[in-house]
């Protein structure tokens, strides 16, 4: 039997699995010509990883949690037998030489690596349209998008192409494309999961997050994956708790707080009335909802988006033509640097990079980036009050609507603004989830799950209450 | 506080981005648009607001200022653009005529 990802039906052997997770591909087209769901793949590695597993499961070797368990990453993780071309031309066919310590501990686990998925270029994006390798498709309306920027990952998953699936967020990049995807999104405590091999994007922000096409699924993947690595600094030496037992501990005696900001009268009322009923079936488990407010909820787009791109501005100099990636030739070191980038970068990334760097230049930084850092000092602090005064969990909407169609959102600013509700966990660096609660016009619709930093098992004792308690209405 | 079309020059150069004629207009209108959402910003109260913010104490423990060997899957010259004898080789600074001409 391979790694216990939910039990119900999982394939006889590791051969088996990572062969289904090939032929599924083929089946939805998920490739260029298909969903575009798939960057890379290398399927005569994957299966003979599969085969070697295979051999230590007959030989009653011990075979780790996720052992024969086939899933894809997103293209901004390093790896080192599949591309990591973060979506750009920056970085096309780069193999990176070393790996992320997430990559890592999934392989100690048994888990099969079967591709690296399609995302925003440099994960800077909320729908997969950004990507170099053209726009990834929503596998329950190819018209739509998959939301982004993680939008590969979590379309495999939904696909069922795989069980799970790795993505990032810098600003709701797993929990948004989760809701758009109908599947569980988890964006982990900052600090909780290393960065180490996630390609930097806005480092005060960045997290490696799991998709999973069940909470539990999702709970198993953040056991691996999470916890103290010398390699990343910023990882907290807090213990890793067995995310699974949460399942049993229910949400009895839990306050559930919602926040009146993330309910505005310009939300579409059947988004409110879902999330009213996933809030009513968690009362009915025992929770205590509360009518809370968290005033600064409208700042944190502005604030998020002088922090992110001026972080941006900086990790992304190290493009530059020189020691990896992309060169474009030129007469003199400055011209090849020009030239490099200018070719490299696309729309979005050119836009985030000027943008950055204006709000860090001489004369404007006070203005705009000590300001932001001021007011997400602000931002953070009212979350700390928030858990402090007994709330254990703030349920929200993960998004403002359902995915949308390619091409509807022209303007950038309109297209930031589909992370209104997911952007302020990441400015407070508190863990967040998003889990299905229903469909609008057949169209899935995600609730989300926020908790203090560190308390992912309150987290995830809301959410496999509320999968429990909706059950398949979730999904209709 | 509006960007003019010189601010965006300035800054691309900065940041090392040669910007085409045809998309400076564009640009300097996008940014300008962004820009307007930030002014909120400003009505917003932050005195005696100090230190960004952060995880708390269960976040980014002290250690000692060291860490684990970087081992390299595959070779430098495996992704560099250009090496040789071991190290990156670039284009001449424009004020060193007689550097390298192999990669002109």
């Amino acid at each position: 039997m391979i790694g216990p990802l939910d039990p119900r039906d999982v394939p006889s052997s590791a051969i088996d699995a990572v062969a289904d997770a090939f032929e599924r591909m083929e089946e939805v087209k998920a490739g260029r010509e298909g969903l575009n769901l798939i960057l890379w793949t290398d399927r005569v590695r994957a299966a003979q990883a599969a085969r070697t597993c295979q051999r230590d499961i007959d030989a009653g070797r011990e075979g780790g949690v996720l052992a024969g368990v086939p899933y894809v990453a997103k293209d901004n993780i390093a790896t080192t037998e599949l591309p990591t071309s973060c979506g750009s031309r920056m970085l096309e066919n780069y193999v990176s030489a070393f790996e992320a310590t997430a990559i890592t501990r999934l392989r100690n686990a048994g888990a099969i690596l079967v591709g690296k998925s399609n995302c925003d270029e440099f994960a800077m994006g909320s729908s997969t349209e950004y990507s170099a390798f053209g726009p990834a498709r929503n596998p329950h309306d190819p018209c739509r998008v998959p939301g982004g920027s993680s939008g590969g990952s979590a379309g495999a998953v939904a696909a069922d192409i795989v069980r799970f699936a790795l993505g990032s967020e810098t600003g709701g990049s797993v929990r948004q494309p989760a809701a758009f995807c109908g599947i569980v999104g988890v964006k982990p405590t900052y600090g909780r999961v290393s960065r180490y091999g996630l390609v930097a994007f806005a480092s005060s922000l960045d997290q490696i997050g799991v998709f999973g096409r069940t909470v539990n699924d999702a709970a198993i993947v953040m056991e691996v994956i999470a916890g103290l690595d010398p390699h990343d600094a910023t990882t907290s030496d807090a213990p890793v708790p067995r995310y699974r037992d949460a399942e049993e501990r229910g949400v009895e005696g839990m306050v559930i707080g919602r926040p009146k900001e993330y309910f505005p009268p310009s939300l579409d009322p059947r988004i409110a009335a879902l999330c009213d009923r996933a809030l009513e079936r968690m009362r009915a488990q025992g929770a205590t909802v509360r009518e809370i407010s968290l005033p600064t909820t409208d700042l944190a787009i502005p604030v998020y988006y002088i922090v992110a791109p001026a972080e941006a501005s900086s990790n992304l100099a190290r493009f530059d033509g020189v020691r990896y990636g992309l060169r474009v030739r030129g007469g003199t070191l400055r011209d090849m640097y020009d030239r490099t980038r200018s070719a490299g970068f696309g729309p979005e990334v050119t836009r985030r990079i000027l943008l950055g760097t204006y709000v860090l230049s001489a004369g404007y930084y006070d203005a705009y980036y000590k300001k932001a850092q001021e007011v997400r000092a602000l931002i953070a602090g009212e979350f700390r009050r928030t858990f402090a005064s007994g709330v254990d969990l703030i349920f929200t909407p993960t998004t403002p609507s359902v995915a949308f169609k390619h091409g509807a959102k022209s303007d950038p600013y309109e297209m930031y603004l589909n992370d209104i509700f997911t952007v302020t966990a990441n400015l407070a660096g508190i863990p967040g989830i998003s889990v299905p609660i229903g469909r609008l016009d057949g169209l899935p619709v995600g609730g989300q799950l926020m908790a203090a930093h560190f308390d992912e098992m309150a987290m995830f004792r809301g959410a496999y209450a509320l999968e429990r308690a909706l059950g398949a209405e979730a999904h209709r | 506080m509006a960007v003019s079309r010189e601010d965006l020059l300035h800054v691309a150069s900065l940041a090392r981005l040669a910007l085409d004629e045809e998309s400076i207009p564009r640009l300097v209108r996008e940014l300008n648009g962004i820009l307007e959402h930030m002014e909120v910003l400003r009505k917003v109260d932050t005195s005696g607001v100090t230190g960004a913010a952060g995880v708390g104490d269960a976040g980014m423990p002290l250690r000692e200022d060291g860490g684990p060997p970087y081992p390299l899957a595959h070779a430098r010259e495996t992704f560099a653009p250009e090496m040789r004898d071991g190290f990156f080789l670039v284009p001449r600074l424009a004020t060193h005529e007689d550097a390298s001409e192999s990669v002109e």
